[in-house]
Formats: structure tokens, C-alpha cells, sequence
């Protein structure tokens, strides 16, 4: 018993004294302060060669971007960020609404980012593009059948077609582009179509269709293509097979083209030092540091003038949807909408 | 004369030591209370269109899968966990000693990471439905095989990883349940099943709904498993409404819903036991244990085995399996740092809510007001409230605290100190304390209910003070639920995600950070040695507790 009593009067000192000193913020005095909803190993390794170069450190905290959003409208002018950065074009629209961002400019910045990847009034920057393309078993399915995501929603594809939650951002992201190109009434009578076209409800990830289709419970899947490559790339030898079992197909080609979300980053109204996390956009808008930042995810730079990785040049070139992509984030909470009306679960 | 004037000095010394207990207990139950307020204060309004679409569309899905969902895995945990308890505690089988703790192991393992495993393995293109494809030749849609990813297999998921709560809580129930009493009911001519379910279950009754309802509350704030499964639970409701739709007030609305409901839910089932009393009669000392043969003890073991393969061992083995291509990993500094982290985050939430259990569970027990017990109770409800529900609710506060004494500060004296509380390490344990505070207080006030209060007043009586009472009789007495609130609460910190990733400190990271990260970019493989780290840094405690358990069951 006195044991029990003298370790709890040691463990409450120490937790007293722990918590005192942790009550003191972590993080380096004088740095850029990045709030990041892209994660810390896809971003990391070029803050720290920012830091190389320019000495100026850097402090990351990362997490879900709303989440983060919150944090930042909660901590208001006192926010410690300096930089938003986002894996979807939807929460930089959603900071720049809630008057979270400041407008930056720079030749650099100007001449570089393409004017569909940015915000119309500089509030942010997109740094690489992702896109939303079909998957296909090739033994099971004609190429020539496949055309665009309008198509999927043909009685021909029934019960053949798996995609994940309308949960998932990409997916919002997708209709919220239709909605914008189509206009409501088209994409409703879309989305009833495609979803009773579903093989299965909707669940997993991206990688988990791709494996259906390589395992023959569904014969075209819709996914962003960095999950092909991360397959095809795989320490696993099992997801490697799969991955190697379907082939890419880009969907609107004939038409308006592929569906293209982005990771975007902007600075903060907080800012406490803006000039830096400017100076921090346009690093990683760099000819290098595109070619890593896109590599390291199998994305697509934004800038035309870097090529893709050897793996995507595989894929061919494709056209891509110029809608702006802020568009996807004012429309987002519409296709949401439109996605429970039609029971996309 | 000169006796009485003490006697009374120490009537009024006694006097204030209660009210100041009665002042810090309520005090700091408010403080623990306010991001669960400002949560249910959502409700003042304003109510947003978002409403009117979720009546017409999902919300009657999310609320009937929800009810599922606590359904099953309410009476999942209960027959896993009661059953189990009552075997390693009444009976004597080969390993019992080993199952007693190893049982426990499952609780470390996170619910969206034995979701993840069981789905590789058993989903249409794992290697189980292939070889079976393969065997038979049959193609998709030939045959009928359990779909993992569902409501059903959702509640097999959460089941097989709550269960331990039922079976620590229940377990101790039995242990400290005297020889006596069965004794008794035997000699009355019950049998030993007619005992068990007329004497040891009814009497085990609170610690098992304590365990339950530590589990009902986990589910309903779980999120990671039920959105990978595609099952549209509430929680999914309230990401989808703040994520989705963009409606942050909306969803804490939701929140708030999901917290009434328990709080109503809860407080029916304290009401259907509230005139039974459950004290420990008689002497302390524990019944013999039934020594079970031939088929007896092989199902008794196959049983045991069968929970603890399919709730760890199977899972386990598939991370190591995982994990074995990234072993090199652990021997980079980050690793470390990440393991440091983590076990001090786990240490020191694990300790804060366990004073503080002990302060408001014990402040109740002496003080059995209604303020108390309304501020226990609210203080408590965080558990209910996933994880970035409550971030909010303790983000809202506290940087309205800092910005308004920052304002205040640059007015009066000319200093802008910026934040001083958010987003440090005091604001992320303050969060887990708000999170977990229940688990800790179940665990305690389970305990306390069993010290008879007879015990108490007879303390009392002979001139000790309430802090008397609890470091001489209380304290020695409830070594057991102490330990077992603090590996709770140690495990659950562990394997936490939402609250660390978004009121963390920067440069900050954690074993769950780093598991959640890769696994949410479904790069399973890689996620796993993280996931390990958890589960084995989980066993540390584990294996403490069994240790002090059975040192303490040794004793006279």
C-alpha cells in the first residue's frame, strides 16, 4: 500500500512538472508555420531542402483540412500559420471564403501556375494536379465501349461498375465538376444511372476497386491515378499483380477531358510572416521541386514545362478539364447533396 | 472541557477539508465539462438548410445503422467479454494464467487497423475467397461468402477489440466477488450454471454495463472502420455533414444529438439498478476455482484461443508479416522520437485522468449531491463524441481564452503574447482528459461501489478525514480498478488519431499519426510497423497490470 501511495505522489510531481513544460509550444522560434492537410511524407523531404537553402526553418503540423480549417478560423489573428496547404482545391475555396487567406503576387508565381489552377484573385496556388480516371479488365471489356464518365451511366454497365463512398473528396470533387460542365438536371439523371450500375456499395479505397477489378468482381472501376501507380510501384508483390491486371483509360477525351483535382497551398491572413511562405510557394513551384513533389505521389506537375514521371509518360499524354478548379470547391456541398439524393453511399 | 473545544476543532478542520474537496471536485468537473457544452450548446441555433436535406435523404439510415451497430456490439462484447471473464476468474483450465492477461491483448489493437487486415484477408480479391475461386473454379457470383466489409462485419470488427473493457471490468467484478456467496447459492441447491446466472452475473452487474457502455460509447464515436466499410453510421453523418457539406455548426448539432441520446440511454440503465446496492459482503476471500476437465477444458481453451487468435493473433500476424518489410524503420531517430512521444502523451493523459477520476468518483461517493453527480456526469460524456467533434469543442474555448487575454494584454500593458495554450501539449492532454475521463471514472467508481459505505462511516467515526479514508481503506482497496483505469486510459491515448492530428503541436508526431497517415493513403504495408509499435508499447501496461492483479489476488 505505501508503495502504491509514495509512486502515485512521484507520478503526479512528474506529471505536473511534464505538463508545466509542455505547456511551451514545440516548434522552432522565426519559422515559416505550415498547417498541412497533404501529409508529412509527401511534403516533408522539400520543406527540409527549402531550409538548406534559405535557412529559413520551417514548422509542420498536419492533419484533415477541415480540421485544420477549423483550427485556423478558431485561432483567428493570433494564428501561428503562415501556410495552408491542401490535397484538394475544395478547402483552399472554402479558407479564401471564410477570409482565412491573403493574396499573394509574384512574376513568378504569375507566369508559371496555370490560370485554371489558381484562385481567380491569387488567394492560392496549385502545386500538382491529380486526376480521376477508369480502370479497366481488359479480358472483360472493350476499350472501344468506354468513353467518358457520362457513359457509365449506361444500362450496358450494369451491376459492372465499383467505386468507393461518396464520402471521399474525389468523388465529390468529380460531380461537383459535372455540376458546373452540366448543369443539375443532367448530373441527377447521371447519378441515378450510375449508381444502379454499382457491382457492389460503395467501399475501401481506390486500391480496394482496383483489386476488385483484377479479381473480376466488378470490370471498370473509377480511381485517382495515383493509386495505380502506388500499386504498380508496391512492396507488395500481391498488389503489383492486381495492378498489372487493369489497364488506364482517360475518360472525356472527345470532350472536355479528364476530371483534374489539385494540392494547392496559400498564406494565411494570420500570417506573421508572409514574404516567406511566398517565397515558400514559389520554391516549391520550382523546376525541381515539381518534378519530386509530383514524382513522390505519381501526380502531374501543374507547371506544362515539367514532364511527368517515366511511369506516367507511360500512360500517354491526356487532356485535361480547364474548369477552374475553385469551381469544385463552391459546388462541393451541392454534389454532396446530389449524391445522397441518388443513394451513392 | 479542553477535550470538547478539540473535538469541535476537529469537526470544523474535517468541515472545510469536505467543502474544499467538494469546491475542487465540482470545479474542475465544470472546466472538463465545457467543450461537451459548447458541443450540446450547438443546439442553440442557428439551424442551417443542411437539416431539411438530411430528413429527406440519409439521416433515418444513419440513425438505424447506428442502433445496429451498438445492438451488435453490445451483446458482442458482453458474450465475449463475460464469458471469457468468468472462465479465467471461477475456472481452472491449461494456460488460464496466460489467457487472464492475454486476453486483454486485442484492446491494443486500433479498430480501423484489425478492419484493414481482416478486409486483405477475407474480402473478394484476398486470398482467401481467391483460393477458394481457385479450389472450386467458380467464378464471381458463384458463390455466398460473408461480406467483411458490411454493417454485420463492422460489429465483428468493433466487437473482437471492445470486448476487453467488458472483460477487465467484469473480471475484477468476479474476483472480488467472496467464496461466500456462491458457497451459498450452492448450498441452497442451485447448480452451477443457475449460480452463475442468479448470483455471480447479477451481482457482476454494474462493473459489465460499466464495460459496456465504455464499448456502446467507442462505437458510436468510431469512425475509421465504419468508413472504410461503407456503412453509413452517424459518425460517417458527421464528417459527411462537416467535410462534405461544408456545415461544421451542423454537424456539432448532430454531435450533440448522438450525446443526448447517450446521456438518456445511460442514465435508464443507472435508473433500472438504482435501488439494487452492490457492496463486497463478508470476508475478501475469493472462491476456489472449478477445475474443468476433459471436453470442459478443451472447450474452455479453444474458446479462449478462438477470441484471442481471431482479436490479436490473427491481426498480429498479418502486421508483422507487413511489417517485416519495413523493419528497417525502427532504427531511424523519427521512429524513436515517435515512440517517445507516444508513451509520453499516453503516461501523462493516463495519470491526469486518473486523479481526477479519483477526485470526482470519490467526491461523489461522500458527497452524493445533485450538482456533483450532474457534473460528473457531464464531464464524462466526451467518450461518446468522436474524436474531432470534441477537438472543436476544446479548440473553441481555448483559443477564445487566448485570443481575449492577448486582446486584453496589447490594451493594458502593451504585450502581445499570441496564443499561450492552443496548440501545445497542455490543450492535447487537457483533450484527452476531456475524451477519457469516462473510462477512468467506470473503472473507479466501479470499484468504489463495492467498499461498502458502512467501511466509510466506520473510518469516519474514528476521527479520520475524508482524505484519511481514501489513502487508508480506499486506496489499498481499489488497487485493481486503479491499475486497470490507467491501462485504459493508457491504450486508448495510444491508439488515439483525431484529437492528436488536429491539436497537436507542430514538428509533433505520433505512432497513430504515422499509422494513420499511411494507412488513410492506403499504403497498408508501411502503416503496419507504426500499428505494431501500438500494439507493443500497449502490452507494457498489459503485462504490469496482470503482474499487480495477481500479486494482489496472492495476497491475504
Amino acid at each position: 500500500m505505501p508503495l502504491l501511495h509514495h509512486r502515485l505522489i512521484r507520478a503526479v510531481a512528474l506529471s505536473m512538472l511534464t505538463a508545466a513544460g509542455g505547456l511551451v509550444a514545440c516548434g522552432a522560434p522565426d519559422a515559416v508555420n505550415v498547417y498541412s492537410a497533404r501529409q508529412e511524407a509527401l511534403i516533408k523531404p522539400l520543406l527540409d531542402q527549402f531550409t538548406e537553402e534559405t535557412g529559413i526553418a520551417i514548422n509542420l503540423v498536419t492533419g484533415d483540412g477541415d480540421a485544420l480549417l477549423a483550427r485556423l478560423r478558431n485561432e483567428g489573428d493570433n494564428s501561428p500559420a503562415d501556410l495552408f496547404l491542401t490535397s484538394d482545391a475544395g478547402k483552399l475555396y472554402r479558407a479564401q471564403a471564410d477570409a482565412l487567406l491573403q493574396p499573394v503576387t509574384s512574376p513568378t508565381l504569375q507566369s508559371v501556375a496555370p490560370a485554371h489552377l489558381r484562385s481567380d484573385e491569387n488567394y492560392w496556388y496549385g502545386l500538382s494536379v491529380r486526376a480521376r480516371v477508369l480502370v479497366y479488365a481488359p479480358d472483360r471489356v472493350d476499350p472501344a465501349a468506354l468513353s467518358d464518365y457520362a457513359s457509365l451511366a449506361d444500362p450496358m454497365w450494369r451491376g459492372r461498375i465499383c467505386v468507393r463512398s461518396s464520402g471521399n473528396i474525389y468523388n465529390q470533387s468529380l460531380v461537383a465538376g459535372m455540376l458546373a460542365n452540366d448543369g443539375d438536371d443532367a448530373t441527377a439523371t447521371w447519378l441515378q444511372g450510375f449508381v444502379a450500375n454499382f457491382a457492389r456499395p460503395p467501399q475501401g479505397g481506390d486500391r480496394d476497386q482496383i483489386k476488385a477489378v483484377a479479381a473480376g468482381q466488378c470490370d471498370v472501376a473509377l480511381v485517382n491515378s495515383y493509386y495505380l501507380g502506388g500499386m504498380l510501384q508496391s512492396d507488395d508483390a500481391g498488389e503489383r499483380e492486381a495492378a498489372q491486371q487493369v489497364t488506364l483509360f482517360w475518360p472525356n477525351q472527345a470532350g472536355r477531358g479528364a476530371h483534374i483535382n489539385i494540392s494547392g497551398a496559400g498564406v494565411t491572413r494570420a500570417a506573421s510572416k508572409p514574404e516567406e511562405a511566398r517565397q515558400l510557394i514559389e520554391f516549391m513551384l520550382r523546376e525541381e521541386s515539381q518534378r519530386w513533389y509530383a514524382e513522390v505521389n505519381n501526380e502531374y506537375p501543374v507547371r506544362e514545362d515539367v514532364e511527368p514521371s517515366a511511369l506516367l509518360q507511360s500512360w500517354g499524354p491526356f487532356r485535361a478539364d480547364e474548369l477552374n478548379v475553385s469551381e469544385l470547391g463552391r459546388l462541393n456541398a451541392e454534389a454532396v447533396k446530389a449524391m445522397d439524393r441518388a443513394g451513392w453511399r | 472541557m479542553a477535550v470538547n473545544h478539540a473535538a469541535s476543532h476537529r469537526g470544523e478542520a474535517v468541515n472545510t477539508a469536505a467543502w474544499l474537496w467538494r469546491l475542487a471536485m465540482v470545479s474542475s468537473a465544470a472546466v472538463v465539462a465545457v467543450p461537451v457544452v459548447v458541443i450540446v450548446a450547438s443546439l442553440l441555433g442557428p439551424y442551417s438548410a443542411a437539416w431539411r436535406h438530411l430528413f429527406d435523404t440519409v439521416l433515418l439510415d444513419y440513425v438505424v445503422n447506428s442502433l445496429l451497430l451498438m445492438l451488435g456490439v453490445g451483446v458482442g462484447t458482453a458474450l465475449l467479454g463475460v464469458s471469457t471473464a468468468w472462465l479465467t476468474a471461477h475456472c481452472e483450465f491449461p494456460g488460464r494464467r496466460l489467457f487472464s492477461w492475454a486476453l486483454l491483448l486485442p484492446m491494443a489493437m486500433p479498430a480501423y487497423i484489425i478492419a484493414y487486415t481482416y478486409t486483405g484477408l477475407l474480402d473478394f480479391a484476398g486470398p482467401v475467397q481467391s483460393s477458394l475461386r481457385a479450389g472450386f473454379d467458380w467464378q464471381h457470383g458463384d458463390y455466398w461468402f460473408p461480406e467483411i466489409r458490411s454493417l454485420g462485419g463492422a460489429i465483428c470488427m468493433l466487437s473482437l477489440v471492445l470486448y476487453p473493457y467488458v472483460y477487465l471490468l467484469a473480471r475484477v467484478a468476479f474476483m472480488d466477488q467472496s467464496a461466500a456467496l456462491g458457497e451459498a447459492s450452492r448450498s441452497l441447491g442451485s447448480s452451477a450454471s443457475q449460480t452463475f446466472f442468479r448470483v455471480t452475473l447479477p451481482m457482476a452487474r454494474p462493473a459489465i454495463a460499466a464495460g459496456v457502455s465504455l464499448a456502446l460509447m467507442e462505437t458510436l464515436a468510431d469512425y475509421g472502420t465504419v468508413a472504410y466499410f461503407g456503412v453509413s453510421a452517424f459518425t460517417t453523418g458527421i464528417f459527411r455533414t462537416w467535410y462534405g457539406l461544408g456545415e461544421l455548426q451542423t454537424a456539432a448539432q448532430l454531435a450533440a444529438c448522438l450525446l443526448l441520446f447517450v446521456i438518456a440511454l445511460f442514465a435508464l440503465e443507472r435508473r433500472s439498478r438504482a435501488r439494487l446496492r452492490f457492496h463486497r459482503l463478508g470476508t475478501r476471500r475469493t472462491a476456489r476455482r472449478i477445475r474443468l476437465r476433459g471436453w470442459r477444458a478443451i472447450t474452455a481453451v479453444a474458446g479462449s484461443l478462438l477470441v484471442l487468435s481471431a482479436g490479436f493473433l490473427l491481426p498480429a500476424a498479418q502486421l508483422t508479416g507487413w511489417a517485416a518489410q519495413h523493419y528497417q524503420d525502427i532504427f531511424t531517430a523519427a521512429f524513436v522520437a515517435l515512440l517517445g512521444n507516444s508513451f509520453l502523451l499516453a503516461a501523462l493523459a493516463s495519470l491526469c485522468c486518473l486523479l481526477l477520476a479519483l477526485l470526482l468518483g470519490y467526491g461523489k461517493r461522500a458527497h452524493p449531491g445533485r450538482l456533483e453527480a450532474v457534473t460528473t456526469r457531464v464531464a464524462s460524456m466526451g467518450y461518446a463524441v468522436p474524436g474531432t467533434v470534441i477537438a472543436v469543442g476544446v479548440m473553441i474555448p481555448f483559443a477564445w481564452a487566448d485570443n481575449t487575454l492577448d486582446h486584453w494584454l496589447q490594451q493594458n500593458v502593451g504585450l502581445s503574447p499570441g496564443l499561450l495554450v492552443s496548440g501545445t501539449l497542455g490543450a492535447l492532454v487537457f483533450a484527452y482528459v476531456v475524451r477519457f475521463l469516462a473510462v477512468s471514472l467506470q473503472s473507479v467508481e466501479a470499484g468504489l461501489t463495492r467498499i461498502r459505505p458502512d467501511i466509510d462511516e466506520a473510518a469516519r467515526s474514528l476521527g479520520h478525514t475524508p482524505l484519511g479514508v481514501l489513502r487508508r481503506i480506499h486506496l489499498p482497496m481499489l488497487r485493481g480498478s486503479l491499475l486497470t483505469a490507467l491501462l485504459l486510459v493508457f491504450v486508448d491515448v495510444l491508439k488515439e488519431l483525431p484529437t492528436t492530428l488536429i491539436l497537436r503541436p507542430f514538428n509533433f508526431n505520433t505512432l497513430a499519426v504515422r499509422a494513420h497517415e499511411l494507412a488513410s493513403d492506403e499504403r497498408l504495408a508501411e502503416a503496419a510497423l507504426p500499428a505494431l509499435a501500438i500494439v507493443l508499447i500497449g502490452l507494457i501496461p498489459v503485462i504490469l497490470l496482470t503482474r499487480n492483479m495477481s500479486k494482489a489476488a496472492a495476497d491475504p
